[in-house]
């Protein structure tokens, strides 16, 4: 009897989260959609955004979502990817109890304390070794590479540590070094693994706010270069809801939209992935 | 993100309905830290009445206002066509000024040359100063009160260039301005400080004795609003605000006090 009232209470608190989530969802959509509409397509996918005056297009902050977003990849697959290699295959364990945690760690610190890091260091140091305003796209991939690094690392090192034993003793008999080992024998089986790390790095990249509002300069023109201000779909959001009301507060919430979608769509791809080992 | 707060506390206001017992005053995020010091000094003398003091933005503020969520909006615009049946309390005026690198040798800029560099017209130093370097031009985003009365006084129609970097604060543009010193930004008077330099605009500096004099053209107003005729704690509130000891401490704090500009 009292099992079944426990089960009954979890169960309905475990809907209760799928209906937040469903009300999120319902409200972000019923508050941007409309507006999609309203401007067409081809008006919500140009690069005028000027709400104020009527002008919806996000173009230039998907664009600068995207390119800060494959920056953070080009800075935190190589580092993170060989963080992971080293605690599964070359540390002893002891090392491995020390610096995983560690590394886990970084994901706690808030995104403002990184923020505040590229403007106070990484910012000045852009601007006096390469020129330009230092706000850039180069400071905000550096930045959120560093910030998935943990989520790399850690989904990387469990599959790494989940290929079967045999698989390297097997490798190793047949001549291979220990460097053709992992290349060729480990990587390969844990890959999965690896994608749906990065996957979920790039979602966090994707949605990361307050850091890349802090840095990247959030200039609406399109980047030509790295050195390039940049401006992303989240930062939009964040900087204009305070001050927006009507079709504006309508075009963020437009904004959004489209990003949920595009998260949903990253989640979709890694747990496809993860499942089909 | 403390913005963002505000903006969910006034949703959450908005659900609460008329049960509160203070004076509510929400509205623009430029007035609402001198509001905040008001209302301490209001608790002081009149300990019985619970001032809450929200940011939200102007437009915000005047909307809040029109469905009663707040008993006192602050604007720190001039009211549209269509706002102006609300009643209106003049309490301040408040200087915007230009302000580059402490190590800018500029002086002075025109308000056409200030026009063409955040257009993206002008974008070397080299003809205004003689220094080789792009200018880095910094403002407000779309929305905000501030970059919209400096679209409204100094580009006359011209639209802000999207090569600009956007800060979401006066704060944040001052910090940028005093760290990089190629840059140029927009700013409330009263924030500035010595880490930055204010430059004079058509040779007027923005100074206290240039703005009451009207000879510093680059002034807006903070406005008070209510939705009827104000009565009781808010009557109270806003006489308060009027008196000599308040407009004493906005006047300390780097704003104009209504009665010192001659209309």
């Amino acid at each position: 009897m009292k099992d079944k009232i426990a089960e009954r209470l979890l169960l309905i608190i475990a809907f209760s989260a799928i209906l937040a989530l469903l009300l999120i969802t319902f409200f972000i959509f019923e508050q941007g959609v409309p507006l999609i509409f309203k401007a067409g397509f081809q008006d919500f996918f140009s690069t005028n955004w000027r709400p104020m005056q009527g002008g919806f297009g996000i173009l230039s902050m998907i664009v600068g979502s995207l390119m800060v977003t494959a920056g953070a990849l080009i800075f935190g697959i190589p580092f993170g990817l060989a963080c992971a290699i080293f605690l599964a295959e070359f540390s002893p364990k002891s090392v491995q109890k020390t610096l995983k945690p560690i590394i886990e760690l970084l994901a706690g610190i808030p995104s403002v304390v990184y923020g505040f890091i590229g403007i106070v260091i990484l910012v000045p140091f852009i601007r006096e070794i390469f020129g330009g305003a230092g706000f850039s796209v180069l400071a905000a991939s550096i930045i959120l590479g560093i910030m998935i690094l943990p989520t790399i690392v850690s989904i990387s090192y469990d599959s790494l540590i989940a290929v079967p034993t045999t698989y390297r003793e097997g490798s190793l008999a047949l001549g291979a070094t220990k460097w053709q080992t992992i290349v060729m024998a480990l990587i390969p089986a844990a890959r999965s693994g690896i994608i749906a790390g990065i996957i979920l790095g790039m979602g966090r990249a994707i949605g990361e706010t307050m850091a890349v509002i802090m840095i990247a300069g959030n200039a609406l023109k399109i980047p030509h270069s790295i050195l390039d201000p940049v401006r992303t779909i989240t930062s939009t959001i964040a900087l204009e809801l305070g001050y927006s009301a009507g079709d504006h507060r309508a075009a963020l919430f437009a904004c959004g939209s489209f990003l949920f979608i595009i998260i949903i769509i990253l989640n979709i791809i890694a747990i496809r992935i993860t499942k089909r080992e | 993100m403390y913005r963002l707060t505000t903006v969910f506390s006034l949703v959450f206001l908005l659900s609460c309905g008329q049960r509160h017992s203070g004076i509510i005053v929400a509205g623009s995020t430029s007035v609402q830290p001198f509001m905040e010091k008001i209302a301490e000094q209001f608790i002081l003398k009149y300990p019985a009445i619970k001032v809450n003091v929200q940011g939200g933005g102007s437009s915000a503020g005047i909307q809040a206002t029109f469905n009663g969520t707040c008993d006192i909006g602050m604007s720190s615009r001039n009211l549209e066509a269509d706002e102006t049946q609300l009643k209106t309390v003049l309490i301040a005026y408040d200087g915007i000024a230009i302000i580059v690198h402490k190590d800018n040798p500029t002086e002075n800029l025109t308000t056409e040359q200030i026009r063409k560099i955040f257009a993206g017209k002008i974008t070397d130093w080299q003809g205004l100063n003689g220094i080789d370097k792009k200018i880095i031009s910094v403002t407000r985003e779309e929305g905000s009160g501030t970059r919209a009365a400096f679209v409204e006084l100094v580009m006359h129609g011209k639209l802000i260039s999207d090569a600009c970097l956007v800060q979401d604060s006066n704060g944040a543009i001052r910090e940028i301005v005093a760290t990089t010193p190629e840059a140029i930004g927009y700013i409330s008077a009263g924030l500035i400080d010595e880490r930055i330099k204010a430059v004079a605009i058509d040779s007027i500096y923005p100074k206290l004795e240039n703005f009451v004099t009207h000879r510093y053209r680059f002034v807006r107003p903070f406005l008070l609003m209510t939705k009827a005729e104000p009565k009781g704690n808010v009557r109270r509130f806003i006489d308060y605000v009027l008196s000599e000891d308040a407009q004493k401490s906005l006047k300390e704090a780097g704003l104009i006090p209504a009665q010192e500009i001659k209309q």
